[in-house]
């Protein structure tokens, strides 16, 4: 059968290569499922197809002709339509208008709002959904109809070729069900579907055929038939990583953070574990997997549902009601997304690394002398080998490095003993990452607790000690340096979501 | 000096560069233009006239740069004036209670701002728009819309003279560099710098915002109280009609001045300059014969003037 799209040598490369040599090919009438882990370029890849990306290298053919989409509209012309993870409706519009948003029907710009429903109601359908009333505001529907609502938008129009990227993320099990009904009689009509998930089990259900991307590049499509699960699993994972030594010269110490119980939403769904000094806690799991949301819970930053955490070997639970009172105990979080809730993006390294700790620098007065906080401020830049040009240059002039360099020391010289890293390597390129690695071993070697969150596997092989693993608000697994696989942990992480329908 | 000082001195020391140049040629094409203007008695006129902005433009700079507005200034400058004038003529109050109760109407309403804002999660636009409402309505309950006239019992607040240079001038130099200082100097105004450049970011260093803003919004009302007073001794009346759109007066001199409404951007020096390039403006305009309705035109260029300027200013540090 001859290729609705096929990609040839496509590439795409931002700080780094994210995408490289890609050859894929859509047939007309299949399911065809994408998988990797985070960050292996599945969405740079369906991007590009939707022509919300264009890359660098490379061609794409549609049919057989050149096909080069400089926008999302070109790519919809086509016939190509993507449905994001986040949904792209509006709440307070019905359902109807979010369907046909950019081409309401009308007489002189007066909206023609029976025809609007009739068509409206034809296209929910022939996706399952014709008992919808299109008058209703879409805020009113649940997450489920409002994905099917989504998947109705593209198909009104001319739709040869459909991605849906991690459809089932938010949906319970029955309406994954409708989904994968609907999903299948777009294949019987020929449209080529690309889908995109983590979750293995879902795609043995539902796909044709399996297209495994690891660090860029295309590793391998098959069959899903005789495609065993570990296999996946083993091809996602992939190579051995280089040798540098990051776990020498420290011992653990007495445990310094313990948390006993945590709850909070369906995220954190009773989260114990220890943290020890001299040692690096890795956490992993997939997005989502409620990592991030269970380390703000114990820095303060939202509220714990129920749950103690106990400090520095004390009896009796901490206080912990705001970040303020984190920081006051010796914990310091160094947040996942940098710009938004990391760094002053408008001011300098200063008032970046200072702001912590300022009483240290005013003692009790409250006035700043500008000339002892620089000499505190340089002799941070020094021990952390901060790139430039002096105490006051703009933050934003920095690598993403050397500005999580000035975060890690806004912490030091608040001196925390206690240090939280979510996500530390987000946006720093691969040679300030090592540096990044080596800063976090001599922290746990002069006595701090380190944990550290990250989707990247291997970040987490190369530095911890033990290795937590988080699944669908839980703690799936634990291991200890030596007693751990790659294979193992990526099945922890994906173990929340095998076989069960989503959790909710 | 070492290096890092003297060049962030150069940078200061090049916003208000600009500004001081602006005024200059003000000054200079007002006084080519018509011989009235360049005279002492002209200038004195004008430094009698600014206490009240800059006192209320310095209160708005704290509450900007905390990403924050304050739309209440305005009226609550016709109430506290009115507490005062109503002590004074009807409650027969000594000066030395009056004055106090005066402040105290300001702080509290400053505090109520604040505190509203922060219990409930309001936006501050909202809170004191509604403060705008209420004090206004409060201004002329208390007097009962009467203008009070106060006789020269308090006219001497505003008249006394130091070296040439009334007493709220120079109360209102002394505040504004002050508040200054608090802002660059201190670490309250570190902290206020940002929770206005990032509120989150500033929480998750383990600063409690709240009482920063609670601060912020109290002081306002403080500084706009002050400015009552120095208004009704000045007048020698409180009339409950005060300061309409002073609010908007007091955000354009700080915007003028390069303050941003986004937050965490913005200096009290700077706001000065734009106190006294609208004054300038409107005495100068006024020395040439200028309508009303011409003056009005005119101001508002220069408002949109000076961002766009200030814009092409601001973009290559811009750019990470």
């Amino acid at each position: 059968m001859a290729p609705l799209i096929s990609t040839r040598g496509l590439g795409k490369t931002y700080a780094t290569p994210v995408l490289d040599g890609v050859d894929l090919d859509l047939l007309p009438g299949e399911i065809h499922a994408l998988v990797g882990e985070n960050g292996a370029g599945k969405s740079t890849l369906s991007r590009i197809i939707a022509g919300l990306t264009t890359p660098d290298r490379g061609s794409m053919s549609f049919e057989g002709r050149p096909y080069a989409p400089r926008s999302k509209a070109e790519g919809e012309a086509a016939g190509i339509h993507m449905v994001m993870q986040e949904l792209n409706l509006i709440g307070t519009l019905s359902v109807a208008e979010n369907i046909f948003l950019d081409h309401l029907p009308n007489r002189a710009g007066w909206i023609d709002f029976k025809k609007l429903q009739r068509d409206a109601t034809e296209i929910l359908t022939r996706i399952g959904m014709g008992d919808l009333d299109p008058r209703l505001p879409v805020e009113q529907l649940g997450v489920g109809q409002q994905q099917m609502v989504e998947i109705a938008t593209s198909l009104w129009r001319h739709c040869r070729v459909l991605i849906l990227d991690e459809p089932t993320a938010a949906l319970t099990a029955p309406e994954v069900a409708h989904l994968f009904d609907q999903v299948r009689r777009l294949r019987s009509e020929g449209v080529a579907i690309l889908y995109i998930s983590h979750r293995l089990e879902e795609i043995r259900q539902i796909a044709d055929r399996i297209s495994v991307l690891r660090d860029g590049h295309l590793v391998t499509t098959r069959e899903v038939a005789g495609f065993s699960l570990d296999e996946v699993v083993r091809l996602m994972v992939g190579r051995e990583l280089g040798s540098a030594d990051f776990t020498s010269g420290r011992s653990r110490g007495p445990v310094a953070l313990a948390a006993r119980n945590l709850r909070l939403g369906d995220k954190v769904q009773d989260i114990s574990f220890e943290a020890h000094r001299g040692e690096i806690l890795g956490f992993a799991g997939l997005m989502g997997s409620g990592r991030t949301e269970t380390m703000r819970a114990i820095f303060g930053a939202d509220t714990l549902e129920s749950g103690q955490v106990f400090l520095h070997g004390n009896k009796t639970p901490a206080r912990i009601r705001s970040p303020r009172d984190a920081v006051r105990q010796g914990i310091a979080l160094l947040t996942e997304d940098r710009k938004a809730q990391g760094l002053f993006l408008a001011l300098g390294i200063r008032e970046n690394l200072t702001i912590s700790d300022l009483r240290r620098v005013a003692a009790t007065t409250g006035w700043l002398p500008r000339a002892l906080e620089t000499t505190q401020i340089r002799r941070w830049i020094d021990k952390l080998h901060i790139r430039c040009n002096s105490p006051d240059q703009g933050i934003t002039e920095l690598s993403g490095g050397n500005q999580q360099k000035v975060i890690v020391a806004r912490w030091l010289f608040r001196d925390c003993d206690i240090l939280i890293f979510d996500e530390p390597t987000r946006g720093v390129d691969i040679g300030a990452r090592f540096e990044i690695y080596r800063l976090l071993a001599d922290l746990a070697a002069e006595g701090k607790a380190v944990v550290v969150v990250s989707s990247d596997l291997n970040e987490l092989l190369m530095l911890c000690d033990r290795i937590a693993v988080m699944s669908a608000g839980r703690l799936a697994a634990e291991f200890q340096r030596g007693a751990w696989t790659q294979d193992a942990i990526m099945a922890a992480a994906l173990s929340g979501h095998l076989g069960t329908p989503a959790v909710n | 000096m070492p290096p890092a000082t003297a060049s962030r001195l150069r940078r200061e020391l090049g916003d208000y560069f600009g500004l001081a140049i602006a005024l200059g040629l003000l000054v200079l094409t007002f006084s080519l233009l018509t011989e009235h203007f360049f005279s002492p008695t002209n200038f004195r006129t004008i430094a009698n006239q600014i206490p009240t902005a800059m006192l209320v433009a310095t209160g708005m700079t704290l509450v900007l740069v905390l990403g924050q507005i304050d739309l209440s200034v305005g009226s609550v400058l016709a109430f506290s004036g009115a507490m005062l004038g109503v002590a004074i003529t009807q409650w027969k109050w000594p000066l030395a209670i009056a004055v106090p109760a005066a402040l105290g109407t300001g702080l509290a309403c400053g505090l109520l701002n604040g505190a509203i804002s922060i219990r409930w999660r309001l936006p501050t636009f909202i809170v004191t728009l509604g403060m705008l409402e209420i004090t206004r309505g409060a201004a002329h309950a208390v007097t009962r819309s009467q203008t009070q006239y106060l006789g020269s019992s308090v006219g001497a607040i505003a008249s006394t003279e130091f070296l040439g240079l009334s007493i709220p001038f120079l109360l209102a130099l002394t505040i504004v560099a002050a508040s200054h200082v608090l802002l660059t100097r201190t670490v309250f105004g570190r902290h206020a710098i940002a929770i206005g450049t990032n509120e989150e970011a500033a929480r998750l260093s383990g600063i409690d915002p709240r009482p920063v803003k609670l601060a912020v919004f109290g002081g306002t009302g403080v500084l706009v109280a002050l400015a009552a007073i120095i208004d009704t001794s000045r007048f020698e009346s409180a009339n409950p009609n005060a300061g309409l759109g002073l609010e908007l007066q007091a955000i354009a001199a700080a915007v003028i001045g390069g303050t941003s409404l986004m937050g965490g951007r913005g200096s009290v020096i700077t706001t000065f300059f734009g106190v006294l390039i609208i004054a300038v403006l409107n005495a100068g305009l006024a020395a040439v014969g200028a309508r009303d309705e011409m003056k009005r035109l005119i101001t508002g260029a220069v408002i949109i003037a000076a961002v766009i300027i200030d814009v092409y200013r601001q973009r290559p540090s811009r750019r990470p």
